[in-house]
């Protein structure tokens, strides 16, 4: 049984993808694209690690990371963090909320496992 | 002969037809240019000259001498020495955007309904008669030409039969131009020009009668005037007290007729046009009256005794065998007839709809002015409807009375009756102090007076007043005697009325007006009437704090049409430095609305109606204000320092806009790389990731890999869309583009676009009147703004059943074509916002760059228009407009 992680992206086809490569690796992987019940389905799931984007529909991914963070169940809780606007401050932005990794979009497959196994390791 | 005279006259009511038709396309087409020369405004003015004067002035020369000219006299005074009053009456009109006498004389003492009701039953009561004379006219004339006799009375039913039919088609014509539309000025292209073309016709038909008598009968014009010696018709006797009764009412009712009016004042184009009619009226009058006294003597020494004298302009020409000059002056008559009752019923229909009907209606209708459906098509109807029941009136009457009496004597009661609409007028525009309760005293003490001394003995002793009454006063009561008020006998009975009436009208207006204290909005209307001439703006008398722009928008567009109130809110806007069609709603602006609405619907109707939005705060502590001074000029101070604050506020308010703008500008251009950035990168993420995927896993289905690829070539071809139209946009935006002009009919480039946006879940509602233009520009790029119109319709619009509706029209220079769903539509404050770049209603829901709007902008200025948002349609709304340049009428 892999580990399980839970994918908070609205993008259908970026979602495929990633589950593909993720699934391929041994993960289980659970999906949510609406940013409004992501900390519910959150609490729900209770996965080993959380692939979060920051430009969803209802609830931006910085507003989530802070709830994700609030919470005391899931303040520890490993989060990478996905962008399309690869500006610094954006970077600067997750980091100071708590987001363990942060990636921009286009990633290539390989980092995004490597990353995903050694978050997940570590 | 009979059968001829049908012919001929159904031939002339075709050609005035025609020349209506005509007029009016010409205007509505904007060549009224020509239409609206002071010639024809002067040749319009002679609906003075009714059958009364084309028949009756020979028929009074033979029973009265020379008094016949004191009906010419008195307009002929009016206009030539009392043009600057004249002026000022047409100044205060326009300004005012009056439509009728009543609406005058109750927009002058305080839109005051009451006074509005009141003055258009008097002018219904003292017009009905006079239109039941121009029906027996016509009868009398056509049943004569048909009878060829100079005696001959027509079988009753006969007459009936034919004064129906004639009342039947003034109706038709009446209704058909007189209420085309509402036009805001009350201004009849068509109808004014077909009564000048019978103001030609009435006067070229009688100076032919004449030509005739003179050289044709009485030997030249010695022999002629030696035989008006002779028949000592032209004594100089002159009864001054008669002659001066004459020539009062007759200047009386020239300004106060509501026929008169409204060619005088409801249809004057340009008060310069005065000037011509100053000496052309008179000299038309002059000319009208010239040949009267020859044709009255031949006619007397000519036809047998106790011949008709008021037929003699027919009866002569026929029993010299004439026939073709006889059906000239038939046609003459048959002109001065109709053109004085289709104006009248004009004007009266007008009143009656204005001041009775539709604040009735407006007074049931739940929820006023806003709320209720569509105000111009109720005014329209009422207004036909009243049309018909003026012209319903006139034939009863005559039904009723018979006919008989002599022609004049009809002429001058109704002259009398109105004549008493004269000290409220003119005190109204010369007096400042003149109050409303006093033009109501006024009125109504005038016009019983009238009614009693007058209009009822008119009917003769027996038929409404008994012998007796008239004799002993009612009930025996000797000073209340109809003809000798007050116990003073002896008076011509003419003069007797018009002195007591007239007097008492105008002491009772003064000295109610003195005792009376005129309500605020009266001092306002006073002063703006009185001192017309100092201050062409009016002051203040809306707060427009509580109005809401939207909802005045939705009421004008009800009233004026669509098209004339955004034209007109949208100038409004521009004035105040504002973009769209949504101006401040400032005191003027208020002023101005109402004015304009007044014009359709009336000065008290359209106050009440402004004030149904604006929320009531009709007069303002400036106006208590300025009650409580008596000087204009504290009012006219605290006036500016209201416009200085209101100024201030509006600089404060486009200062606050620009700001707005700027910072939304600068947080829109920060989120402008992030946005393309984020655009971008989204399916190049897919397409690196799928294209890995294909390349790194051995192990793939055939069908897996198929999918992948078409994903991966899907969003390549999404990342190729948005390129293009950014660089669409930016290429727009900063660089050269040509223009690939072609032709073609806007139904064909909406064709395309409707085909091209695809399945939209819209019902479209098309226009395919208006879309005939043929259109010269770039089709492509047209197209282009009306396939994201439509696309945009398909993805925003959230009603049930969506639903798109694309109207096209011309407007002046300009092709509009508007896309209006029936959706919510967009909240006020992003009507600018959603023109910007990646400006999107909803977030990445609609999916799309956010460009399209953006673009379609550039293209339309590009194209020389422009694309805006249209507020208060209902659902989300645009306009795009083309200029004409580009467009070419079609065939």
């Amino acid at each position: 049984m892999g580990k399980h992680v839970l994918l908070i992206e609205d993008e259908p086809n970026i979602i495929e993808a990633i589950s593909f490569i993720l699934s391929r690796d041994g993960w289980r992987v659970d999906t949510h694209s609406n940013g409004q019940t992501a900390l519910a389905a959150l609490r729900d799931k209770s996965p080993d690690m959380v692939i979060l984007d920051v430009m969803l529909p209802g609830m931006s991914g910085y507003d989530i990371l802070r709830g994700i963070r609030d919470d005391p169940a899931t303040a520890e809780l490993p989060v990478l963090m996905l962008t399309a606007r690869g500006q610094i401050k954006d970077r600067e932005m997750a980091e100071r909320i708590g987001a363990d990794k942060f990636m921009t979009k286009p990633f290539s497959n390989a980092e995004m496992l490597e990353t995903v196994r050694a978050m997940v390791a570590g | 002969m009979l059968e001829l005279l049908i012919v001929v006259s159904l031939g002339y009511v075709a050609l005035l037809f025609l020349v209506a038709f005509l007029a009016d396309r010409a205007a509505a087409r904007g060549r009224a240019a020509w239409l609206r020369s002071p010639i024809v405004y002067t040749l319009s003015l002679s609906i003075y000259c009714t059958a009364w004067t084309f028949y009756g002035a020979v028929g009074y020369a033979a029973r009265s001498g020379l008094e016949y000219v004191t009906i010419y006299i008195g307009p002929t005074l009016v206009l030539v020495g009392w043009w600057w009053g004249l002026r000022k009456l047409v100044r205060v009109g326009r300004a005012q955007r009056v439509t009728s006498v009543a609406d005058l004389i109750s927009s002058r003492f305080g839109k005051s309904t009451l006074l509005a009701v009141l003055v258009t039953l008097m002018a219904v009561i003292g017009t009905t008669p006079y239109i039941a004379l121009q029906l027996q006219s016509v009868t009398l004339s056509f049943a004569t030409f048909a009878g060829s006799g100079a005696e001959a009375v027509p079988p009753l039913a006969e007459s009936h039969t034919i004064a129906l039919w004639v009342a039947v088609g003034l109706a038709l014509f009446t209704i058909l131009f007189g209420t085309r539309n509402l036009d805001a000025n009350e201004r009849h292209n068509g109808v004014v020009m077909a009564i000048a073309l019978e103001a030609v016709v009435k006067l070229f038909a009688l100076l032919a009668v004449g030509v005739f008598v003179v050289w044709g009968l009485g030997g030249g014009w010695g022999a002629t005037l030696a035989r008006i010696e002779e028949s000592g018709l032209n004594r100089w006797e002159v009864p001054g007290g008669r002659w001066a009764a004459l020539i009062f009412l007759s200047a009386a009712a020239f300004l106060s007729l509501p026929r008169m009016f409204q060619v005088l004042v409801v249809e004057n184009e340009d008060e310069g046009h005065l000037r011509l009619a100053s000496w052309m009226f008179p000299a038309y009058l002059m000319l009208m009256s010239l040949f009267v006294l020859p044709i009255a003597v031949v006619g007397l020494d000519l036809l047998p005794e106790g011949a008709n004298p008021d037929l003699f302009v027919l009866t002569v020409p026929l029993a010299e065998g004439r026939t073709g000059l006889a059906m000239l002056s038939f046609l003459g008559g048959f002109s001065s007839a109709t053109s004085m009752v289709i104006v009248a019923a004009i004007a009266l229909s007008t009143m009656v709809s204005n001041h009775i009907v539709v604040p009735i209606w407006l007074r049931l209708a739940h929820g006023g002015a806003v709320m209720s459906g569509d105000v111009r098509h109720i005014v329209l109807l009422s207004r036909r409807a009243s049309i018909g029941a003026v012209l319903l009136l006139g034939y009863l009457y005559f039904r009723v009375s018979g006919g008989g009496a002599a022609l004049a004597a009809i002429g001058l009661v109704s002259f009398a009756g109105v004549a008493q609409f004269l000290p409220a007028m003119l005190g109204g525009l010369f007096w400042r102090g003149a109050s409303r309760r006093g033009a109501l005293a006024g009125l109504l003490i005038g016009f019983a007076l009238w009614g009693w001394t007058m209009f009822l003995p008119s009917f003769g002793a027996g038929a409404i007043l008994s012998q007796g009454t008239l004799e002993q006063g009612p009930w025996g009561i000797g000073w209340l005697r109809p003809q000798a008020l007050f116990g003073i006998e002896g008076l011509d009975p003419l003069v007797h009325a018009v002195l007591w009436s007239m007097s008492l009208n105008t002491l009772a207006f003064v000295l109610v007006s003195l005792m009376s204290f005129p309500s605020p909005v009266e001092r306002l209307q006073g002063a703006q009437f009185v001192d017309v001439f100092d201050h062409s703006s009016r002051p203040q008398r809306w707060s427009g704090g509580a109005a809401q722009s939207e909802d005045l928008l939705v009421m004008a567009q009800r009233i004026l049409g669509p098209a004339q109130a955004q034209a007109l809110f949208q100038a409004e806007a521009g004035r105040q430095g504002l973009v769209g069609y949504l101006p401040e709603p400032s005191p003027d602006f208020l002023s101005a609305l109402e004015r304009e609405l007044s014009g359709s619907v009336g000065a008290a109707t359209a106050h009440a109606m402004v004030g149904q939005i604006v929320g009531g705060a009709s007069v303002t502590v400036e106006d208590l204000m300025a009650v409580a001074d008596e000087t204009a000029q504290m009012m006219e101070y605290s006036s500016q320092l209201e416009a200085k604050s209101a100024e201030l506020a509006r600089t404060a308010r486009q200062l606050r806009e620009a700001n707005e703008k700027m910072t939304q500008l600068s947080v829109q251009k920060d989120a402008f790389l992030s946005q393309i950035s984020h655009e971008l990168r989204t399916p190049m993420t897919s397409i690196r990731a799928f294209s890995e995927i294909l390349r790194d896993t051995g192990d793939m289905t055939e069908a897996e890999k198929a999918r992948m690829s078409s994903i991966v070539h899907d969003e390549a071809v999404r990342l190729t869309r948005l390129l293009d139209d950014l660089l669409d946009l930016s290429v727009l935006e900063h660089g050269q583009v040509s223009m690939n002009l072609g032709q073609a009919r806007l139904s064909a480039v909406l064709d395309h676009a409707v085909m091209a946006a695809g399945e939209t879940g819209l019902s479209l509602i098309r226009d395919r009147d208006g879309e005939g233009l043929v259109l010269e520009t770039d089709l492509d790029r047209l197209a282009q703004v009306f396939i994201n119109l439509i696309t945009n319709a398909g993805k925003y619009c959230d009603a049930e059943e969506p639903e798109l509706r694309i109207t096209a029209r011309m407007l002046g220079d300009e092709i509009i074509i508007d896309f209006i769903d029936n959706g919510s539509g967009i909240p006020s404050t992003k009507h600018v916002l959603i023109f910007e770049k990646f400006s999107r209603l909803r977030d990445r829901e609609a999916g799309g760059a956010g460009l399209g709007l953006a673009i379609c902008r550039e293209i339309m200025e590009r194209l020389g228009g422009s694309v805006t948002y249209l507020p208060g349609q209902g659902g989300a709304a645009f306009r795009v407009r083309l200029p004409r340049k580009v467009a070419l009428a079609a065939q």
